[in-house]
């Protein structure tokens, strides 16, 4: 009665769909320039671990996520930390403006990258925070922000207004009452908007790309110098390609609880 | 309309080769009569929803058939088996009026429509839903809701059996009442098979003239609310039925006679081959136990506390270790906390193992 | 719930406000600020009122003639995608499994393609539809069909929204499947009893109750894919020719590979303003919705 005929097929089709392409790349990354080029093989012919070694050991490479995880990280904590206020404001509280405040908030989530990319360039060279990782965490909470506001606000107001009126009653200051009694309560909502934060950022390359030019240089960035004198570094390229995907890969599997939980709530 | 009868039916979530005693609903033989109104009562966990489930044909059985009018119809599904049931909040489909919504089983079976029409407008009268038919759903109150769905359930003509899962969960206790009386109505005119579940026992015994009690996945009693105040076949009847429930106590039963802390009290009937090992008590409702001033040949009893409910007044008194609830006649005051216990013999009961057990004349 | 009006709760909302107005509000200032200038280099800005807006806004122009060819393949490509990806979504909501270990693994392999950079979206599709080295362009060379996106339009095209569906349907499923997972059991049960069919189950209880999701998962998909830069840069670079050259990639060609400041300003503006009021349209459509039912609703 919930789902429909055919469902096994349907999703096993759409799950291969999913997974050929991330399969190719994996394929590729193991193989050795020749034998891409050369040959076109379902599985490595004579595997190879040497991209993989080269990404390790090559400081330009591994320097790459690391400045990536660095401005993901940041950003999630900058977010969640301002969002969580407003999150209990919206919730709770009328006040003037609120309604036309959200708005404004949940359209900056809709702010097109590009617009941006000029006037940040000018405006973090400008206060020297350009080729750092605060200038992309900073800049990604455009869109991030609105969007933890958005979440966090509907697992606030999951939280009945008694709770709140019981700890004043029982002398909670309000800081005491935010962080001892509020936010493990929505501990789930908190994962929620935190990985929805991480993916944004982790993801977005325009911006990324961007505000950095050698010390804070992404992955994204350094993805992009794949190609050598002997021709495209495939394998290369491939094997960085899968390393990027792999802390997506961790970070679901490790909050699919989470989501499951989230979802079960309806709180979409 | 249709007699039910469920034979040996039992039910496991576990699947079959679960443990007896983990049985959700233990083996169960019962008849269900034409029109009957009927309440399934008893705590939560007790088993109730699952054997409403079961009739409906939501849950498959474990093991056992039911039968309507004769037939077996436990491989059938939900919409072969042509019942009703209202669940404990609302089911309305959102995005159709009231008379849509009336109409939704009828269309589904292809009934033509003028005789939809009619059908609808009928039951809309008989739920005073008739000013709301071109409403939107969504917008009426719980209580109409609830209407709505019990409605869906009533339009079709050749439905066997309304089943109420706790209907009145959500609904204001003002309303309540009328809703009740509306059902109890509804029984009377349409002359229904209805079984209602309920842990609120007010609304069992004034609802049903069957009242079957349920504890543990076993149904413990069948019978009109009378026959459970008088004569409860089980402890938990005793306990859960009435307010405050009967009084429990360990006693040992010889003969005529039941000793209790020493004192003996005068039994009706006689008990002599009660089964060896077991659990024997003596049960009494408070409405029959009177509070006395201590004399010899009653039993002493501690007041604890009297509580005074207008029309009669309960004192909770203590016997040694145990607590037991009496009478306080009309009348009657002290100051000091000791007093005494008479009992009434016609309406004390013997229980093994919380088993009633009829004495001897 | 009741809110109670208190003016001090600006006090919370200050660090969002400062935080996304610094992002925001002083970088769309100096944007306005350029958009109304013009420059021969060398820092020096000459007056230029609307008369880069006039520009854009008439096709005979070089810079009218390409903002509206690329507004022009972005809604179209936007009307293509969202065809296809919600009604995919929703049927792959609808074959999730009910319970158990695969219903985890199913979630996992949903979000994977939501968590990849975009540029490695971009590189894997890149590479996966190469001739040479790809298994998609191998396989379909091989069967006759001459399948080549660098050098063939409707090739390129089919790639870019091909490469879209796969990366995105994954959201409308995940959200249709949440919407789907809030409908109480008993919505399933009183369907039975009513003797309704699949057909009717779906439109009477499913697609009701996803209609809040379905018009967020709408609205996303439209706005991204209003603004997409990133993927079909990676595949096509906006080729073959421009055939593929959305608003945005179009932007920054503008912006950072010409250093236009006024054009690409004003591009900006107005690129940021139809995505304004598009928001604003869905935004009063969704609190509409919502307003609809009354507060209090019975049920699980």
């Amino acid at each position: 009665m919930h789902s429909i005929p055919g469902r096994r097929i349907i999703m096993s089709a759409f799950l291969i769909f999913l997974l050929v392409p991330i399969y190719w790349l994996v394929n590729m990354s193991f193989k050795t320039n020749g034998e891409i080029v050369s040959t076109m093989t379902l599985w490595p012919h004579q595997p190879t671990i040497a991209n993989y070694m080269r990404i390790f050991t090559d400081e330009s490479w591994y320097s790459g996520y690391i400045n990536s995880l660095k401005y993901v990280v940041l950003n999630t904590l900058i977010s969640i930390s301002v969002a969580l206020p407003a999150a209990y404001a919206f919730s709770r509280y009328r006040f003037l403006g609120d309604k036309h405040l959200f708005f404004w908030l949940l359209s900056n989530r809709m702010a097109p990258a590009a617009v941006y990319a000029l006037p940040f360039f000018n405006l973090y060279s400008a206060i020297n925070l350009f080729d750092t990782p605060w200038a992309v965490a900073l800049a990604h909470c455009i869109f991030n922000v609105p969007l933890a506001v958005w979440i966090l606000e509907g697992f606030v107001s999951g939280v009945p207004r008694e709770i709140d009126e019981t700890a004043f009653l029982d002398g909670y200051s309000f800081p005491r009452f935010f962080i001892k009694i509020l936010v493990p309560l929505i501990a789930s909502g908190i994962g929620v908007a935190a990985f929805f934060c991480f993916m944004f950022s982790w993801v977005e390359l325009l911006l990324a790309r961007t505000l950095t030019s050698v010390a804070a240089k992404p992955i994204s960035a350094v993805m992009t110098r794949t190609v050598s004198a002997a021709g495209m570094d495939w394998g290369l390229l491939a094997a960085a390609g899968v390393l990027t995907i792999i802390p997506g890969a961790l970070v679901i599997w490790f909050v699919r609880n989470y989501i499951a939980r989230g979802f079960a709530l309806g709180r979409v | 309309m249709a007699r039910i009868d469920l034979v040996d039916l039992a039910h496991s979530y576990s699947g079959n080769d679960a443990p007896p005693e983990s049985f959700a609903l233990k083996p169960v033989t019962m008849t269900w009569r034409q029109g009957g109104a009927y309440a399934l009562l008893g705590p939560s966990g007790c088993g109730k929803t699952t054997l409403l489930n079961l009739i409906s044909g939501i849950v498959t059985p474990s093991r056992g058939k039911i039968l309507f009018d004769g037939t077996d119809i436990t491989p059938l599904s939900t919409q072969k088996r042509n019942i009703a049931q209202v669940f404990q909040f609302p089911v309305i489909y959102d995005t159709m009026t009231v008379g849509q919504n009336l109409a939704f089983p009828l269309k589904n079976r292809g009934v033509p429509k003028a005789e939809i029409e009619k059908r609808v407008a009928e039951i809309a009268r008989l739920l005073d839903l008739t000013p709301d038919l071109n409403r939107k759903a969504t917008r009426l109150t719980a209580d109409a809701k609830q209407k709505i769905s019990l409605g869906r359930g009533l339009v079709r003509s050749d439905v066997a059996a309304v089943l109420f899962d706790e209907p009145l969960t959500v609904i204001d206790p003002e309303l309540k009442w009328q809703l009740r009386s509306k059902l109890k109505a509804l029984h009377r005119d349409l002359d229904l098979t209805m079984i209602y579940v309920t842990h609120d026992q007010t609304e069992a015994l004034t609802f049903a003239d069957t009242v079957v009690v349920m504890h543990d996945g076993r149904v413990v009693q069948s019978g009109t609310p009378a026959e459970l105040f008088e004569k409860p076949a089980h402890t938990f009847v005793g306990y859960f039925i009435g307010s405050p429930g009967m009084n429990i106590v360990p006693a040992e039963v010889r003969g005529r006679e039941a000793r209790i802390g020493g004192h003996v009290i005068a039994l009706n009937r006689s008990y002599e081959k009660l089964p060896s090992g077991a659990r024997i008590e003596v049960g009494v409702r408070p409405e029959f136990v009177d509070v006395e001033r201590p004399a010899p040949g009653l039993l002493s009893a501690n007041i604890e506390r009297i509580d005074d409910l207008g029309r009669i007044r309960f004192a909770h008194v203590r016997v040694g270790d145990a607590k037991l609830a009496a009478r306080v006649p009309p009348g009657f005051s002290t100051n000091s906390n000791s007093a005494a216990l008479r009992f009434d013999p016609a309406h004390v009961h013997v229980y093994a193992d919380s088993r009633l057990v009829e004495g001897a004349a | 719930m009741d809110k109670t009006v208190n003016q001090k709760a600006w006090f919370l909302v200050l660090p969002v406000f400062a935080v996304v107005a610094f992002s925001a509000i002083l970088p769309l200032m100096t944007v306005v600020n350029y958009s109304m200038q013009d420059t021969f280099g060398n820092n020096q800005f000459f007056w230029n009122g609307v008369g880069w807006f006039k520009e854009l806004l008439d096709p005979s122009t070089d810079l009218g003639g390409r903002f509206l060819a690329s507004l022009g393949r972005n809604l179209f490509f936007s009307a293509v995608i969202l065809a296809i990806e919600v009604p995919l979504g929703i049927v792959v909501a609808l074959s999730m499994p009910r319970q158990g270990l695969s219903v985890a693994v199913c979630l996992v392999i949903l979000a994977l393609p939501l968590l990849i950079p975009w540029n490695v979206v971009g590189t894997i599709w890149q590479i996966f539809g190469r001739p040479d080295i790809g298994l998609l362009g191998y396989v379909l060379n091989s069967l006759g069909f001459n399948y080549n996106y660098v050098s063939n339009d409707l090739d390129a095209w089919a790639t870019v929204i091909v490469m879209d569906v796969w990366h995105w349907t994954s959201l409308v499923a995940l959200l249709c499947y949440a919407g789907l997972k809030s409908i109480p059991d008993a919505y399933y049960q009183a369907a039975q009893i009513d003797g309704a069919s699949r057909w009717a189950v779906f439109k009477a209880i499913q697609l009701p109750k996803m209609n809040r999701v379905l018009l967020i998962a709408v609205l996303l998909r439209f706005m991204d894919s209003f603004m997409i830069y990133t993927e079909p840069f990676v595949v096509t670079g906006g080729g073959p020719g421009n055939s593929t050259t959305f608003v945005s990639i179009e932007l920054v060609k503008i912006a950072l590979g010409q250093f236009d400041l006024g054009k690409a300003a004003a591009l900006s503006l107005v690129y940021n303003l139809i995505i304004l009021i598009t928001c604003w349209v869905f935004y009063t459509i969704m609190t509409n919705a919502g307003a609809d039912r009354p507060r209090k609703e019975g049920g699980a």
